[in-house]
């Protein structure tokens, strides 16, 4: 009998946490506003009511301050798990964690680990000033000595916070902040799959479609929509994007011979570059037509009355499905 | 400011400073001489450095040459179970704790980013990047306090943590942060600044406007002045506050003023922005020479210092062969210790690599 409920992603999260902090005295929760008041998306709260201020506390406005003194922890012996409030607001630290948390390991040739997870509401759609609806998962998936998750679902958040905690590499990660209430079943005993592993969603035949984070319940939209109009599409969420697992994806383009790569994200120099210079690299002979890539605009995010007209949809994945199928 | 050798080398503890003599009355004729040694020690291993560099043997040096007070009167200011967490200059430290000095001249050579281990030697590595570590030295002293490993009046649990920054440092935004989140938590931290007058080519007056020592106060972090070319000085106000810190205190700055009689490293140039009457200024204010002066006043006779001289020169001989021993990294080195756990991209890298370099055959 597996024991499985229903929750958000935002309180599958706020489980998993809870879960990390019952089995590891090691493990402590920190950030902005994140005690009392439980995070600007109540992700962490009741935390700090349930084990005290010695395990979960309010940080001062200081993301680099946040990030340094996670790195200190860590080489204490803790496992920090600090928030970044918004995405806009990670670049005070992006020195700590590229220059700092990402090379200590290499730096002391493997005296020590970096068990710090770095939590990062992130993405837009929510209508909200600037800064608070970037996508800067590139910067860091591209930074050597970091890992990068991205989960989609409630069942994948419980679980993929929770292998963030406990490994000893530190691991950046991306909370699909839009998607924050939308609910699905968790299953509390047991991990859907390996961490950095991708899942194919949804099977097709005709055209594979790969992304992550906020932009899967969109790419499943357009495969709903494609199938009523009779083509079929292969839906991947990548989960994991350092490192990426491309094999999945080969997999998938083997079968269907396109690839459409989504993401918010600007698409310049982006996760959806990468794949589809290495999917070019790695299975040029079975493809029928170009990598597409369907992204943001190489433009700052813009206001909220423009992010309609700047984020992908499901039209606009569609036209580029149509634009692989047309080659 | 705190001073207790004058540059004659008279020793004195003025009055209100009785809080600070009370840790020289403890030392005896073979500290004094310890100090000496270490002082004399970092100088030559600073001076043969220099040679190597110039000779090609190492891609850069980073002179310490006229700090020699400040950091081996405050590294002997940390005891027992303390961590430390330096800079880039902080050769003599590294002699009071251990290091193999050679972990260093390997680390300027090139053959690695630094890889000593920090648990084990309590001498974390070195930061390039100003100010970073200072925030790394808060986290570790926030958890040393998590542990309660503060104030328990144990000496054998407790511990403190002390950092060193230079002047130029104190104008980066994560210093200023460190010493919020240290201040907050009242942390068992003590910030050592070497304030040896010149970041680059810069002056310290153009990094702040307000004496360094009092940089922290607004924070909550109070601080004192000390002759940084003062061995007893540099130990024994470190060894009050790394007590005070450990006891329960909070955190503490000492700003050491010194000066920086070499380049900032073998790539800079000081000429282009320093007159040399000021440098003869401070050479004539060299510490080695205050402690040396203070030495023979307490009648230590020409025999130790003439030992001295010969362990300098056994140690320059030891580096300098040591330094030609050295070999060349193996690849993997570079991939190793990326991650701790496997990675795709980094094994297939080093999977094709591998496999590029054996294709061109044995002996090509």
């Amino acid at each position: 009998m597996s024991n499985i409920v229903e929750l958000s992603i935002a309180k599958a999260i706020t489980a998993g946490l809870r879960k990390a902090l019952t089995d590891n005295e090691k493990v402590l929760v920190f950030g902005q506003d994140i005690a009392q008041l439980g995070g600007v998306f109540r992700v962490t709260e009741g935390l700090h009511a349930e084990f005290g201020q010695k395990r979960v506390f309010n940080s001062p406005i200081a993301e680099a301050g946040i990030v340094g003194t996670a790195i200190g922890l860590a080489m204490r012996g803790y496992r920090p798990v600090a928030e970044i409030q918004f995405d806009g607001f990670i670049f005070p630290a992006f020195n700590q964690i590229t220059s700092q948390l990402a090379k200590l390991q290499n730096r002391s040739e493997g005296y020590m680990n970096m068990p710090v997870v770095i939590r990062v509401p992130y993405g837009g759609g929510i209508g909200a000033v600037e800064h608070h609806s970037e996508s800067p998962e590139g910067y860091f998936a591209r930074t050597a000595g970091l890992r990068v998750l991205s989960p989609s679902n409630p069942n994948d958040a419980y679980w993929m916070i929770q292998e963030a905690i406990a490994s000893t590499d530190p691991v950046m990660f991306f909370e699909p902040k839009r998607r924050y209430w939308q609910k699905g079943p968790v299953n509390l005993d047991a991990p859907p799959q390996p961490t950095y592993q991708a899942r194919v969603l949804r099977e097709g035949t005709n055209v594979t479609l790969a992304t992550y984070g906020p932009m899967v319940a969109t790419a499943l939209q357009a495969a709903e929509i494609a199938a009523e109009e009779g083509t079929s599409i292969e839906v991947i969420d990548l989960r994991s994007l350092s490192p990426i697992d491309f094999g999945t994806i080969i997999n998938s383009v083997k079968k269907t011979g396109r690839l459409v790569v989504a993401h918010e994200d600007s698409t310049n120099l982006s996760i959806s570059s990468e794949i589809s210079a290495r999917i070019t690299e790695e299975a040029f002979y079975h493809l029928e037509a170009p990598v597409l890539r369907v992204g943001g605009f190489d433009v700052p995010y813009p206001s909220a009355k423009l992010e309609e007209m700047f984020l992908p949809d499901a039209d606009r994945i569609l036209e580029a499905v149509d634009r692989a199928l047309a080659y | 400011m705190v001073q207790f050798l004058n540059p004659e080398g008279e020793f004195g503890v003025p009055k209100g400073l009785e809080a600070y003599g009370k840790y020289l009355d403890a030392l005896t004729e073979a500290d004094y001489l310890k100090f000496y040694r270490d002082m004399a020690r970092m100088r030559r291993f600073d001076l043969e450095a220099n040679a190597l560099q110039r000779q090609g043997q190492l891609g850069l040096w980073i002179p310490a040459i006229g700090q020699e007070a400040a950091q081996i009167g405050s590294g002997y200011g940390v005891r027992g179970n303390d961590h430390i967490f330096p800079s880039y200059r902080e050769h003599g430290v590294a002699i009071t704790h251990g290091i193999e000095l050679m972990s260093i001249l390997k680390m300027l050579r090139g053959v690695n980013h630094g890889g000593w281990n920090p648990e084990e030697t309590r001498f974390h590595l070195y930061a390039i990047v100003l100010g970073t570590q200072t925030l790394h030295a808060t986290g570790y002293a926030m958890g040393v306090a998590f542990d309660g490993k503060v104030g328990t009046g144990n000496k054998d649990e407790d511990l403190a943590v002390i950092t060193y920054v230079g002047d130029g440092a104190t104008a980066e935004g994560e210093v200023s942060e460190s010493f919020l989140f240290a201040a907050n938590n009242k942390s068992p931290l003590v910030y050592f600044c070497q304030n040896n007058q010149w970041a680059i080519s810069s002056p310290t007056a153009s990094q702040t406007t307000v004496p360094l020592f009092k940089r922290g106060a607004g924070f909550g972090v109070p601080g004192v002045r000390i002759d940084g070319n003062d061995v007893l000085a540099s130990y024994a106000v470190t060894a009050k506050h790394m007590d005070d810190a450990r006891e329960g205190s909070g955190p503490f700055f000492i700003e050491a003023l010194t000066y920086r009689i070499g380049a900032h490293t073998s790539s800079d140039d000081p000429t282009k922005y320093r007159d040399q009457a000021e440098v003869d200024h401070w050479v004539a204010r060299d510490p080695l020479k205050r402690f040396e002066k203070f030495l023979r006043r307490q009648g230590v006779g020409e025999d130790f210092f003439t030992e001295v001289e010969a362990a300098g020169e056994a140690l320059a001989t030891e580096i300098r062969d040591a330094t030609f021993a050295l070999t060349e990294p193996p690849i993997e080195n570079m991939f190793n210790h990326v991650y701790s756990e496997p990675h795709p991209r980094i094994d297939e890298q080093f999977e094709w690599l591998k496999r590029y370099e054996a294709s061109f055959g044995e002996g090509n």
